[in-house]
């Protein structure tokens, strides 16, 4: 049966896995082995050479993690993933067969903070840069291409949230320029938008977040459309439309065709850098992407009532989340991600960093840690936390002023987070209130 | 490779009758392929390489693994041997009989290329990815012959019986049966 004809339920389940055919097994058993015995040396000649496919050692290639690989390729209707060790991995490793020293990457400034940090200070050790530009205004992406830019980078839906790209006009502007369009579609998940589906040429993603779900293992996917035509755009990208020495004069793009990116990804990307995800890690995924869709389907309705609910609160200043008629995103959410605008939010607390910090020291089902993405609700609050060495300046324009608290809005039961969250604006509220009364003194 | 349309109608039994219906080209089916590719035996690949590095010596040299006889033809290396089997300069110098004729040219010299797999009596003409000739395609399924074209034997095998999937790709199949080893 043709798989692409099958629900996205259905594929969350079945894609790329089938029974082993050694021993019939039905779940995916977990190949935990470094090497793969060879048939005889032509055998492994052919492997060697990329002319057959097969295993080899599992930093290139391994039997469970191209289950998850395949799952995730067919539920963002892409050609092929590879899968990585981490979310910062894909990013790295997707960016690879692009770059070179010289090269630029033109970045939305609307990331994850580690993605920015990433970005800015690592990526100069290889001698790539990356300019960041304002994503809500999609032309501003095509003001910052140059000649040397080889790829765009943002985040559909950004972490910390409540901001939505316009998708479809970044991908027009990327054909235009002659560049691919990358997208982290870690917060919306292939549930809530597919990215290739609106023009993105790759999408990358931190499984360690809603793919995964139970916040239990750190793991990346780098996942191609197969569709941008390298051979082109030759001078640009030699790695996949040259001939490459280490493969003795073979061109990447020529070979292999559409499934070039995904080739080069595991037989240079994770041959050479090494980041590949464990087949642990990649087993433990599996069981999670399983329940994707009805995973994501209560976190978004979860999260519309807890922040309708906190709107309303007298100790709250604001709230930006997506799926709330307020948001002037609302309007991008519906287009791009109509079941829902997500789970990870920010709002504001009134009574600023001391009231901030009260409120993440006084929940109690709510864990306060730097993640997003578990079924547990998950609370962070970005000025005294991950964003403690910025500026008061760059705190505001990273979107984590001294008010702002982040939430990831787990699949509890919907009262229990709405209650919990309100002891705690309360104590906080009275906190403030008390501290301010004896300034007052 | 997941096209957009689909065209259940494509999966047809290709027979060699001028009667049996011809593919949706823009879509074809799995099973349409399948059985396409499990009807030949005998390959004659049109612009095969001697360079292991190239395109067609990655088909020649998997589709032989499995069980494929493929007969390499190209000019300019006729006479030589490309993986232990002869080169011919064209189809029609082929010997004997050949099942596919399986195309690396382009679009416009597969017109010709195609005429002469009609004549030599071939039951299917594959055209790579990237190659397409509508007006061949039909002389070949009016003269009773299957079509495939801008596919390639080599990723839809792998894709239809497992491989491809190794290497993280999308292969389109779903099946709860256990695959044969
Ligand atoms: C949107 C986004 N992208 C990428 C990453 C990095 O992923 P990882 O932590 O798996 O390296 C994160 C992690 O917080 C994230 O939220």
């Amino acid at each position: 049966m043709a798989e692409n004809k099958m629900g996205f339920e259905t594929r969350s389940i079945h894609a790329g896995a089938a029974p082993d055919p050694a021993t019939g097994a039905r779940s995916t058993p977990i190949y935990q082995t470094t090497s793969f015995v060879f048939d005889d040396a032509d055998h492994a000649a052919s492997l060697f050479n990329l002319q057959r496919p097969g295993f080899i050692y599992s930093r290139l290639a391994n039997p469970t993690v191209a289950v998850l690989e395949e799952r995730l390729a067919s539920l963002e209707n892409g050609i092929g993933a590879t899968a990585t060790s981490s979310g910062h991995a894909a990013q790295i490793v997707a960016l690879f067969p692009l770059m070179s020293p010289g090269m630029e990457v033109v970045v939305a400034n609307k990331l994850y903070g580690g993605s920015i940090n990433q970005m800015r200070h690592s990526y100069k050790k290889f001698g790539w840069n990356a300019n960041f530009v304002d994503p809500v205004k999609p032309e501003n992406f095509s003001k910052a291409i140059t000649d040397k830019t080889r790829a765009i980078f943002l985040e559909n839906l950004a972490n910390p949230g409540g901001i939505v790209v316009d998708l479809e006009a970044v991908a027009k502007i990327a054909k235009r320029a002659g560049v691919p369009l990358i997208v982290d579609n870690t917060m919306a998940t292939p549930y809530l938008c597919r990215p290739l589906d609106w023009g993105a040429d790759i999408v990358v993603h931190s499984t360690t977040k809603f793919i995964s779900g139970n916040g239990s293992s750190i793991g990346g996917a780098v996942i191609d459309s197969g569709k941008f035509d390298w051979l082109k755009y030759k001078s640009k990208y030699p790695s996949l439309a040259s001939p490459a020495p280490e493969y003795h004069g073979l061109t990447f793009a020529e070979t292999f065709g559409p499934l070039g990116y995904t080739v080069y990804g595991h037989a240079v990307g994770l041959r050479d850098l090494g980041p590949c995800q464990s087949p642990m890690n990649a087993w433990i995924t599996l069981q999670g992407v399983e329940t994707l869709a009805l995973r994501m389907e209560r976190h978004c309705s979860n999260s519309l009532r807890v922040a309708q609910w906190l709107e309303k609160h007298p100790a709250v200043a604001w709230v930006s989340y997506a799926g709330l008629a307020s948001s002037p995103f609302n309007k991008l959410m519906k287009k791009y991600m109509p079941k829902g605008g997500g789970a990870v939010f920010t709002f504001g607390v009134k009574g600023g960093y001391a009231a901030g910090v009260k409120v993440v020291e006084a929940v109690e089902l709510f864990s306060h840690l730097a993640n997003i993405g578990d079924t547990r609700s998950l609370i962070i609050h970005p000025a005294s936390t991950t964003h403690r060495q910025l500026t008061p300046e760059q705190l505001v324009a990273a979107g984590a002023g001294p008010d702002v608290i982040r939430l990831s809005i787990g699949i509890e039961s919907v009262e229990d987070i709405i209650g919990d969250l309100d002891q705690a604006l309360r104590k906080a509220a009275g906190a403030t209130k008390a501290k301010s009364k004896s300034k007052a003194k | 490779m997941a096209k957009k349309k689909a065209a259940l109608s494509s999966a047809v039994t290709p027979r060699p009758s001028p009667a049996s219906p011809s593919a949706n080209h823009d879509d074809y089916s799995d099973a349409f392929v399948k059985q396409a590719l499990a009807s030949v035996r005998v390959i004659a690949v049109v612009g095969a390489s001697a360079n292991w590095n190239r395109p067609s010596f990655f088909v020649i040299k998997y589709l032989q693994a499995k069980g494929y006889r493929m007969i390499p033809v190209n000019p300019k290396e006729a006479g030589s041997e490309i993986l232990g089997e002869k080169v011919y300069a064209s189809v029609s110098e082929i010997p004997h009989a050949v099942d596919m004729v399986d195309i690396f040219r382009n679009s416009q010299d597969a017109g010709p290329i195609t005429d002469e797999a009609i004549a030599k009596g071939a039951k299917l003409v594959w055209m790579q990815i990237g190659v397409r000739n509508d007006a061949a395609a039909e002389r070949a399924e009016a003269a009773g012959l299957t079509v495939v074209m801008n596919r390639c034997p080599k990723i839809e095998h792998s894709r239809l019986y497992g491989e491809l999937s190794w290497g993280g790709f999308n292969s389109g199949v779903i099946s709860s049966k256990r695959r044969k080893l």
